[in-house]
């Protein structure tokens, strides 16, 4: 069976790599978006900390036979600590300063969280086995649906909206929300402001290391994973405009979407696909596709 | 007498008596290098816009170089001139593109764009992909003058940044610089006096990715080779911190900033992966403690001691 020429496994196999790529820009630029929304700070290490996430699992597997199940709350809990702890430690200071401090100063900790995986762990990689219950898959006639893709494509949907929700129609949220607008009246009422910012950042960054987890099996765990994954998100971020949550989860989805299909269709433009979207979008529509103008 | 021509001249002084002492092809990359940051300096530390995407300028414009010598048989100042011409235009449209937005905007937009440039260099069929391009020929400077010498070569490049620190240091002191500054102290108030601000901004983007293009053809000459390397955003990133290391803002700062990062990876080759760790704590450091840099941290001291210079 075709279409447009195309034989349909490879069209449905590609969308399907697609709507993964989709999965991880969307976790990833969502996680950038709650940062950038409350600390105003772009994070650059994000890709390093996601990087770690998948690290901490295979860690945790190969050394102490922790496995996956646990590797995706635990690896979470794990990096988001250490993300308040750098919030603590460095990130408080620079609040009053010119935003483009923050981007320089998690620019350096990137630089120096890759170099210490790779110096512990080389550039070859090393592999993550799928998890026995999530191995196999379905046979849909047209193609065949490996279990683990689809959970990975299930579970980040299911965690994005989550953090929609929470940030859009809850209690919780509408604090944070306060507190991107007006951090001192917020403080006024007896919210802990500080507290939250530091927990805000542990959850960004939480959310980038769920998503090495999952990215685990599914690519090579590799300490440049990251830094490669990273300049996409942030194109996916331009284009989304970083002022709303849900903008970065459809922009992201659909962006993996649209690169899946330029690899069927003419694959030698995949990898620039999205750099050439983002400078239409800009072209057009300067704050991006969901942003508003400040 | 006034600081800045004693600066000057120590600068011409060290240039020409360094080859002596140094290696002439590590102080070769450190000229093009702290071209680099100058030009990057004028954009950073002088209109306030931070370009997370230079390296797409020195890259491009080494490929260039390097195919217009070695493919089209260019003479080499040809060459580097079809390189900087290039990374102006490339300039022109990055800019274009970039200056509609603000702040880390900005710099997100630029690095995304340089990126795509990545993609391109590793994709076009002349760039060698991951090779790179090798083995380009220095030439003969006008038709005369053996580059292929070490030491013609070095005095070359000392001339070519000479000329482009030159080019800096008018543009900072003119009247344009002086808009310029108004535009990173206080953007509001330089729109409401009247100034088209884009427009200078953009002339500010066009003016660094030019030159940022006359360090990247240079080094293309002096190492023969046009690699991924000069492309990829790692070196968007290394040209910030030799501009924060040595001072932005200062004059003579990223000149000082792109001699300690240029001779640590040198002299720290073998460390291995620990330059990357120690480029990033020297990079939290900066930040954290250290935001005027070298030249500008001594600035202060020297105003507080009361010398006058």
């Amino acid at each position: 069976m075709d279409i447009f020429g195309i034989p349909i496994q490879a069209l449905m196999g590609q969308l399907l790599i697609g709507l993964i790529n989709g999965s991880f820009y969307a976790i990833l630029s969502l996680g950038l978006a709650i940062i950038f929304g409350l600390l105003n700070i772009i994070n650059f290490a994000h890709g390093a900390l996601y990087m770690m996430g998948a690290f901490v699992s295979w860690i945790g597997l190969t050394y102490l036979g922790i496995n996956y199940w646990v590797a995706l709350i635990a690896s979470p809990v794990v990096v988001g600590c250490l993300g308040m702890l750098i919030e603590r430690t460095m990130l408080k200071h620079l609040y009053r300063l010119d935003h483009l401090y923050g981007l320089l100063l998690t620019f350096g900790l990137a630089l120096i969280i890759e170099g210490l995986f790779r110096y512990q762990f080389g550039i070859s990689g090393a592999s993550y086995p799928v998890p026995e219950l999530l191995s196999g898959g379905f046979n849909l006639g047209f193609m065949f649906l490996p279990k683990y893709r689809a959970w990975v494509v299930l579970v980040s949907l299911v965690v994005c909206f989550g953090s929609w929700f929470i940030i859009e129609r809850t209690k919780l949220g509408s604090y944070l929300r306060a507190g991107t607008e007006n951090p001192q009246l917020l403080q006024a009422f007896g919210i802990n402001v500080p507290l939250m910012i530091t927990l805000t950042y542990g959850f960004g960054v939480g959310l980038a290391a769920f998503a090495g987890v999952l990215a685990a099996p599914v690519f090579q765990v590799n300490p440049v994973m990251g830094s490669n994954l990273i300049i996409v998100v942030f194109a996916v971020v331009v284009i989304g405009g970083m002022g709303s949550i849900m903008g970065s989860i459809v922009t992201g989805v659909g962006l993996g979407l649209v690169e899946g299909l330029t690899k069927v269709f003419y694959p030698e433009a995949s990898s620039v696909v999205i750099f050439v979207i983002m400078g239409i979008v800009l072209l057009l529509r300067p704050a991006g596709l969901f942003g508003r103008e400040r | 007498m006034n600081g800045k021509l004693v600066g000057w001249i120590a600068l011409i002084a060290i240039g020409l008596v360094a080859p002596l002492v140094l290696y002439p092809v590590l102080l070769m990359k450190i000229l093009c290098f702290a071209l680099f940051a100058c030009a990057f300096n004028l954009l950073l530390g002088y209109t306030g816009l931070l370009s997370f995407g230079h390296a797409a300028f020195l890259g491009s414009a080494g490929y260039v170089c390097g195919y217009a010598v070695q493919s089209l048989g260019l003479s080499p100042e040809l060459g580097i001139l079809a390189g900087t011409a290039v990374a102006a235009a490339l300039g022109f449209v990055f800019g274009s593109l970039a200056i509609r937005r603000a702040g880390i905007y900005f710099a997100m937009i630029t690095l995304a764009l340089a990126q795509l440039v990545y993609f391109l260099a590793l994709q076009f069929p002349f760039t060698g992909g991951e090779d790179g391009m090798q083995g380009i020929p220095r030439g003969r400077l006008l038709g005369m003058i053996d580059l292929g010498d070490t030491m013609n070569m070095y005095y070359f490049v000392l001339a070519i940044f000479l000329f482009g620190f030159w080019v800096v240091d008018r543009a900072i002191h003119s009247p344009f610089g002086q808009v310029l500054k108004a535009i990173r102290e206080n953007e509001p108030r330089a729109v409401s006096l009247g100034y088209d601000v884009e427009k200078y901004k953009l002339l500010a983007f066009v003016l660094s990715a030019a030159l940022s293009g006359l360090a990247g053809a240079t080094k293309a000459l002096v190492f023969q080779l046009a690699s991924l390397t000069d492309v990829h955003w790692h070196m968007s990133g290394e040209i910030v911190l030799m501009t924060l290391l040595g001072g932005m803002g200062t004059v003579f700062g990223p000149i000082a900033g792109a001699a300690i990062v240029v001779g640590l990876q040198n002299y720290g080759a073998e460390l291995g992966q620990w330059v990357t760790v120690l480029t990033g704590v020297i990079f939290v450091i900066c930040v954290l403690a250290f935001r005027r840099g070298i030249f500008g941290e001594l600035a202060v001291l020297i105003r507080r001691s009361g010398i006058r210079i």
